[in-house]
């Protein structure tokens, strides 16, 4: 009771076993259909997220959003699918037109990947890796490759111009990621998503703020999302990297990019939020699905809510948030925590979070203070007044002369 | 543990195929007549010129050498957290000298000029 999923699986490994195939043949008939499920599910998610974003984003901008097909505008998506679907496919002249077919299909189809490593429920998850914080990271950056690959096979300036930012921004980013990624891993001692999940007594939010915060951040980078989605700068470069897509392939990369905002937000729900801890979850692992999917569209929202507030970042001064902040932020913060970890070793539950926390506020307060000081300095910095671009002099003065 | 990178190896294989057939519908019922000005890539007001594929900036390089550098390092302290209740306090700070040893880098490139973006 409480778990169908694994209910039906063993049902059905019966029935094929008492069938006569053989078991090893069962165990891959039950992993395909396993994963068919499991990426269809994500995939209805997606539309539904469709709907979602269009229909809070009217609500930031003070509208009513999609209500006219069905209750809420519920049937709003199908409708958007359809339009795609039957939307003339156009592939611009001199492209590359392996990449560029490919590039959609990496889009989503990589983030479909990092599904298989999140645990749903205590006993329904795709895949129990233990090293599942590596591959999340690996698959996550392959994600990136497809954008590459779109701007690069468009034989577009624009969209090239998209792809080098996206070179930039993930290069940059990758580094504070893996680093604050690094600090639940530590706290856990280990790198399986079902174990830290386990582990996490309290919440790992409490234990370690600083770094939840770093990973949300340099996760909507990766995300291209805004105020860091210079990839795509409307403003700028017109679409970016997907400039040159129409029809169901850009679809692809929409879609793409929504269900990497949530699965996104799965994963810091996992990894800093208790991922399906919740009551009675252990009880009835179903509850659990329920919990993880609070959490992550709770996590989906405040990236939506970042994204609807702030302006968008100028290229130096994303590049120099990363390396010149969350870098080194992410570093000290890895350093303390693991000494502190160290130190405290044994001490009772309540003292370690109080500890922890305290540190990460100590870190947080001194940050603040630095940042404070760099902004005076900066805000001088840039209000003096400069030379404004003129023709030199002299130059002009040689020339009467030699005239 | 083996079945896992099983259930994995599979997902690698299918997943493709759900954007695949994504892209396969609209061959059949989306209309297809391309001709020369339609498929022509778009540029601001006027038409394109020069060679799109260019070459670009070296910075970009010096970007990804640090980050290589960056990453490199973080796989090796990926073992040192997970084996951290094996571990003394003496290979704790050994891991935090080395986690510092990068930091000088850092600082160092950040002197040298090579994180300002031009």
């Amino acid at each position: 009771m409480g778990d169908p999923i694994n209910a039906i699986a063993n049902w059905l490994s019966g029935w094929l076993t008492a069938l006569g195939l053989p078991a090893s043949l069962v165990t891959v008939i039950l992993m395909v259909l396993g994963v068919v499920v499991l990426a269809s599910f994500v995939l209805i998610v997606d539309i539904l997220l469709v709907w979602v974003e269009r229909k809070v984003v009217a609500r930031f901008q003070d509208r009513l959003g999609p209500n006219r097909l069905g209750p809420f505008g519920l049937i709003q998506p199908v409708a958007d699918i359809i339009k795609l679907l039957i939307k003339e496919d156009i592939t611009p002249v001199g492209a590359d037109r392996i990449i560029y077919n490919i590039a959609p299909i990496m889009a989503l189809a990589v983030v479909l990947l990092l599904w298989a490593v999140i645990p749903f429920a205590p006993t329904i998850l795709g895949a129990d890796v233990n090293v599942a914080v590596l591959y999340i990271v690996a698959v996550g950056a392959l994600g990136t490759l497809g954008v590459i690959m779109a701007g690069w096979a468009s034989n577009n300036k624009y969209a090239l111009l998209g792809a080098f930012r996206t070179v930039a921004q993930m290069v940059s980013y990758e580094v504070p990621m893996v680093i604050a990624l690094l600090v639940p891993v530590l706290l856990a001692r280990s790198m399986g998503l079902q174990v830290i999940v386990n582990a996490q007594e309290p919440w790992y939010i409490l234990v370690a703020p600083l770094a939840a915060i770093i990973f949300l951040i340099t996760s909507i980078a990766e995300l291209g999302r805004a105020p860091f989605d210079i990839n795509e700068a409307e403003s700028e470069i017109v679409a970016g990297f997907h400039i040159e897509y129409t029809g169901m392939k850009f679809g692809l990369f929409y879609a793409g990019e929504l269900l990497h905002a949530l699965t996104v937000s799965a994963l810091f729900s996992t990894l800093f939020l208790g991922g399906w801890r919740g009551p009675f979850a252990e009880q009835v692992p179903i509850l659990g699905v329920v919990y993880l999917f609070i959490k992550a569209f709770f996590i989906y929202w405040v990236i939506m809510w970042i994204k609807y507030s702030f302006p968008r970042l100028r290229i130096d001064q994303m590049l120099g948030f990363s390396w010149k902040f969350l870098t080194p932020l992410a570093l000290a913060l890895l350093i303390v925590t693991a000494i502190l970890d160290k130190v405290i070793e044994g001490v009772s539950t309540p003292v370690y979070v109080i500890s922890h926390l305290m540190a990460n506020l100590i870190i947080a307060w001194g940050t603040v203070q630095l940042l404070r000081t760099y902004a005076r300095f900066e805000r001088k910095r840039v209000a003096e007044v400069r030379p404004v671009a003129v023709a030199p002099e002299a130059d002009y003065k040689e020339l009467i002369v030699q005239e | 543990m083996h079945n896992d990178w099983l259930f994995i190896g599979i997902f690698l294989i299918i997943a493709p195929v759900f954007p695949g057939l994504a892209l396969v519908i609209p061959r059949i019922i989306a209309p297809r007549k391309p001709n020369a000005l339609k498929s022509q890539t778009y540029e601001c007001g006027i038409e394109t010129f020069g060679e799109t594929w260019v070459q670009f900036k070296a910075q970009y390089y010096i970007f990804a050498l640090v980050f290589l550098i960056f990453d490199v390092e973080v796989v090796f302290l990926f073992p040192w957290a997970i084996a951290f209740d094996q571990i003394p306090l003496f290979a704790v700070i050994e891991g935090v000298i080395f986690i510092l040893i990068l930091f000088i880098g850092l600082v160092y490139a950040w002197r040298k000029g090579i994180l300002e973006w031009m």
